[in-house]
Parts: C-alpha cells; structure tokens; sequence
C-alpha cells in the first residue's frame, strides 16, 4: 500500500486563527508565545553576557537589520546584493556630520538614517524599472565603485577613514538601543507586511504588471519601500559608526551585502523573522569558529552547505510549520 | 460618429522592429455599447488593447478617453480614468489567497476615492465581489491561493479584479478562451449584468458564436487593419472576413 504524508493544522492553530476565537490562557499562549521569545531572549540575554559577547551581540543586532531590509526588498521584488551601499551610505553620513561638525550622535544618527535612506533611494530610483537580475547586478557595483571613488579622491579621510568620533553615552545604552531598534524595525515591518499596502508590495514581487492593471504606481511603491529598506541599512551603518568610533572604506565591504542575503535565506525569505533567526545563528556562529584560525571561513561555508540543503525553506519556516501542524501518514486512495 | 463616444482612435499606428501590428487604426467607442474585436491570430488585437491602456506606446496616432488625450499618458494613470482591462494570460497573485488578490485594485486610487475603507475593511467587499462572479461562498474557493486554483476560477478573478476598479469601461482581452461550454455559460450573465448597469464593454474573442450573441457591434482586424465592422451578419458576410479567416484561393 503506497502511503503519504498529510499536513493538518493543529486544533489550537484553527481555533486561535481569529482573533475573537481566543478564549483560553492557553490559546493566547500559543498565539503571543513565538512573539514574546525574540523580545525576552534579546532583552534579558544580554544581562548575563560577558563585555566580549554583549559586542557581539550588537553585531548580531546590525547584521539581523540588514536582513530584516534585505528581506523588504525582496518581498517586493527586488533582489539586492548590495546591502552595503545602504550600511556604508550611513556610516559614512553620520561620521562626516559627526566629525565635521561636532553634532552629537543622537542627533546624527537620526539625520543619516533619513538622508542615506533618501540618497540610496535617488541613486536607485533609474534603476527601478529594472527587474530581477539587471536591478541585483546594479546594486552589487554601486559599493564598489563607492569605495573606489573614496580611495582614488581621498575624500572623506580616503584610505585612511575618518576616526574620533563620539561614542554613544554608555555601554548599556549602546547594547540596548540597537536591540530595541532591531526589534521594533522586526515587528514593525511584519505589521506593515500584512497590511494592505503590504500586499500591494507583494504583488509587485508576484506580478508587476497586473497592479499597475490596477491603477497602482509601481515606481512610487517600490521607491517607498527602497526608502524603507535603506533607511533601515543606513541606521545599522550610522549605529556602527559611533559603536566603532570609526568609518573608513570597510563598511562598504561585501560583507555587508552578502552576510544579510546568507542570513535571510538560512533562517527563510519572506517573514522578517526567519532574517533575524538567520542572524542570530550565524553572527555568533562566525564568531565561535574565530578561534580556529585559517579554516575559519571553510567550516563556515560547510555550515552554511548544511543549513541551506538540509532545510532549503529557512529554518523558521520549517520550525513554523511543525509548530502550526501535525503530520501523518496516509495510505494513498486507489 | 456617436457623439457620446467614450473612446476615439484616430489613425493609430504601432509598430514593432519591422513588423506593423496596428495600422492607422480608427475606432470610436460608444457609451454602454458592447463591441466585440475579432481577427485571426496576429492580427493586433491585443496590441491595440495594449495601445488603448497604456501598456505599449503608439508610434503615431492619437487616443482620446472622454475627449482626453490619453496617448502617453502612463498606464495606472489611464487606468485611473476608469478603463479596466483582463489579461489573455491570467496574472494573479500566485502567493497570495484569491480574496487577497481583490485588496490590489481595491487599493487603487481610484477605489479607494470611491469607496473609502481602511486595511480590513476590504476584505469584505473582495469577498462580495467575487461572490458575484461565481466563488461560492461556502466552498472556500476565495480562501485559496491563486496558485492553487483551475482556470476557470482564475479568469473569473480576472475578471472579479477588473471590475473592483469601478471602471466604465471593461476590456476583456480572451476572457472565454480556454474555458468549457458551461463555464463560458456561467460567465455570459455577469457580463450582461455589467452592461444593465451601463458599463461600457470591448470584448476580444476567438470563441464566435458566444461573442456574436451578446455583441451589439463586431470589428474584425487583420494584419493590423481595420477590414470590416457592423453586427455579426454582415461581418460574417463580407467577403473579406472570410478571406482573412479561412484564406483565400488565390
């Protein structure tokens, strides 16, 4: 007898689907649980790191915003591989507004968030009429020929970068700040993708042509959503100038570009929260390797392999599923 | 020429590489009259549906909606001005649930001048809407993602989804082809009900004996030109139509 597998929801997932079906602690449970576990992890971990790990744990926090933009871009359609542009376009704001004029960071963080978002978005925008691989290969060039453009004018400090800037007022202030950012850009962004200008989005990722059939300016929406999603990059790239009390021409690095792509598809494309898992596997994953000296990156890359073919959906789509549903074998009807 | 003409075509031309696929093309569209576009493959039919919403600019010749020149103006835009157009090949929203897919027009501008509502409200009037057009409402089929659903439902949305735009005038390009007798059959009562309600209808069609029933006029287009029109009989008449259909034995 051939059999096969069958999926069904969970009793708890259908009747806790509707908001107004809530009627047990246990139901509310199951429907705020997987909510409240990033937010208690990421607010209470920290109290019981060392000085070493509460860094990485920034980093963890900055590279799961990228992902987290990444992860905008392409639920609407466009796939970026230059993360960095957005990171380094930040970075580079914040330092100069900084380090020219002496503003104070909670003043300059903000206004590089705002001007390197709008920036990336103009230089973007003739861009947007590509699709699919013409607009990637695009956004993978641009940080190049930033960094280039640095080193070649000197401007900006050139190689050497620009350092002495002002650090953040405390350490604790520091850590926290960037989590609670991180979080909020989380929950928010997943809000916003459900709403109905979230669905406007998704259907230009699924077919263009069919919502400017609907009268629907595809270039304002995805100029919207470029804003949003490099506002987000330029914030991280800002946050890390005054963590480093330093920018120079690393920040446009591949790294920025290509850890938050990794992150995203580890964790699973399409929900915000499988970019964050991704980060908070792989940030500290990258660091506990960072005692094993030259194959560093070869048992990295294996991790990477492994993840992506073992659980090609992302592992939040995966723990998702087997958290919503139970799976069964079937013998199959004839 | 009607003067209460919701659309006019003066000379339009478009032409791809080396080939011509509309030829100095003149048409005008009454209000509330339902005009079927006929013609052998190739011919431009679609392209001239293309031209008309913006989709494909014309290399000469000019379109007037409601005496606006719409001809470079930007396809949401003319969409905007309440012409709603089908596609030959459907183009939902693979991912998204059927219902789901109605939130996109319903979102537009113009809907959303017209009717108002805020994020959830939609979700009923998308749900009403394609109760009109055949979704049962107890079958779930709405709930469904597009990609999972058969044809049939597919051009319904299709058709669901224009008509969301509150348009006053449908341009259905092959919403029959690839559906069976009785879907097509289920399909003729929405189409007569959007005309009760003074809808302005060009319909595109290689399915004849549907289209002739329900069209008050039949345009016929070969090679981009414009070889006849009238009622079906005299299209089915001429000497032309037959030539351009079954070939000529010259």
């Amino acid at each position: 007898m051939k059999k096969r597998k069958e999926r069904i929801d969970r009793g708890i997932k259908a009747r806790s689907g509707d908001i107004f079906a809530l009627s047990s602690w246990r139901e509310m449970l199951y429907v705020a649980g997987p909510r409240m576990l990033p937010l208690i992890l990421f607010l209470l971990l920290p109290l019981f790191l060392s000085p070493y790990w509460q860094r990485v744990m920034i980093s963890l926090a900055v590279f799961a915003m990228l992902a987290i933009s990444w992860d905008l871009l392409a639920q609407s359609g466009m796939i970026s591989l230059g993360q960095a542009l957005f990171f380094g376009m930040g970075a580079y704001l914040s330092g100069i507004i900084n380090h020219t004029w002496g503003i104070h960071p909670f003043i300059a963080i903000p206004l590089a968030t705002v001007f390197g978002g709008l920036i990336c978005t103009l230089i973007l925008l003739p861009v947007l009429r590509l699709r699919g691989i013409y607009f990637s290969m695009f956004t993978l060039i641009l940080p190049l020929m930033l960094v280039r453009t640095i080193e070649a004018t000197k401007v900006f400090g050139g190689t050497e970068g620009l350092s002495g800037m002002s650090p953040l007022p405390s350490q604790w202030l520091e850590l926290y700040l960037i989590i609670i950012a991180t979080l909020s850009v989380l929950f928010g962004f997943r809000r916003l993708m459900a709403s109905d200008y979230g669905l406007v989005l998704q259907g230009i990722r699924d077919n263009d042509r069919s919502v400017t059939n609907a009268g629907i300016n595809i270039y304002w929406f995805k100029a919207q959503a470029l804003f949003l999603s490099s506002a987000v990059g330029a914030f991280a790239g800002a946050y890390m100038t005054h963590v480093y009390m330093f920018v120079g021409m690393p920040v446009f690095a591949l790294d920025y570009s290509i850890m938050p792509i990794a992150s995203a598809v580890v964790g699973g494309v399409g929900s915000f929260a499988g970019a964050m898992l991704g980060a908070t596997i792989l940030v500290p994953l990258s660091e506990l390797l960072r005692g094993i000296g030259g194959l560093r990156i070869v048992l990295y890359g294996l991790c990477l392999v492994i993840f992506i073919v073992a659980i090609p959906e992302g592992i939040f789509h995966y723990l998702q599923r087997k958290y919503q549903q139970v799976e069964r074998w079937v013998d199959v009807d004839r | 020429m009607s003067t209460d003409s919701i659309i006019q075509i003066q000379k339009l031309t478009k032409v791809f590489g080396g080939v011509t696929a509309v030829f100095e093309l003149d048409c005008t569209i009454s209000r509330g009259e339902l005009l079927g576009i006929i013609g052998p493959n190739g011919s431009g039919k679609t392209t001239l549906v293309n031209l008309m919403t913006g989709f494909v600019k014309p290399t000469s010749g000019k379109i007037l909606c409601n005496g606006q020149n719409i001809t470079r103006m930007a396809a949401h835009k003319i969409i905007q001005l309440g012409i709603a157009r089908t596609f030959q090949m459907v183009r939902p929203f693979y991912q998204l649930p059927a219902f789901k897919n109605m939130i996109i027009p319903l979102y537009s501008p113009r809907v959303k001048k017209m009717l108002g509502g805020r994020y959830g409200d939609r979700d009923a009037v998308a749900l009403d809407l394609l109760e009109e057009v055949g979704f049962e409402r107890d079958a779930f089929v709405a709930y469904k993602p597009a990609g999972a659903l058969p044809q049939g439902y597919l051009k319904r949305l299709e058709l669901a989804k224009a008509i969301a735009l509150q348009p006053e005038l449908i341009i259905l390009d092959e919403l029959f082809s690839g559906l069976s007798l009785a879907e097509v059959a289920s399909i003729v009562p929405i189409i007569e009900k959007l005309r009760q309600k003074g809808k302005t209808i060009v319909m595109i069609e290689h399915r004849l004996k549907e289209l002739f029933r329900i069209a008050d006029r039949v345009m016929v287009l070969n090679f981009g030109r414009k070889i006849a029109q009238g009622t079906a009989e005299e299209v089915m008449a001429s000497e032309e139509v037959k030539n351009a259909y079954l070939g000529s034995e010259r």
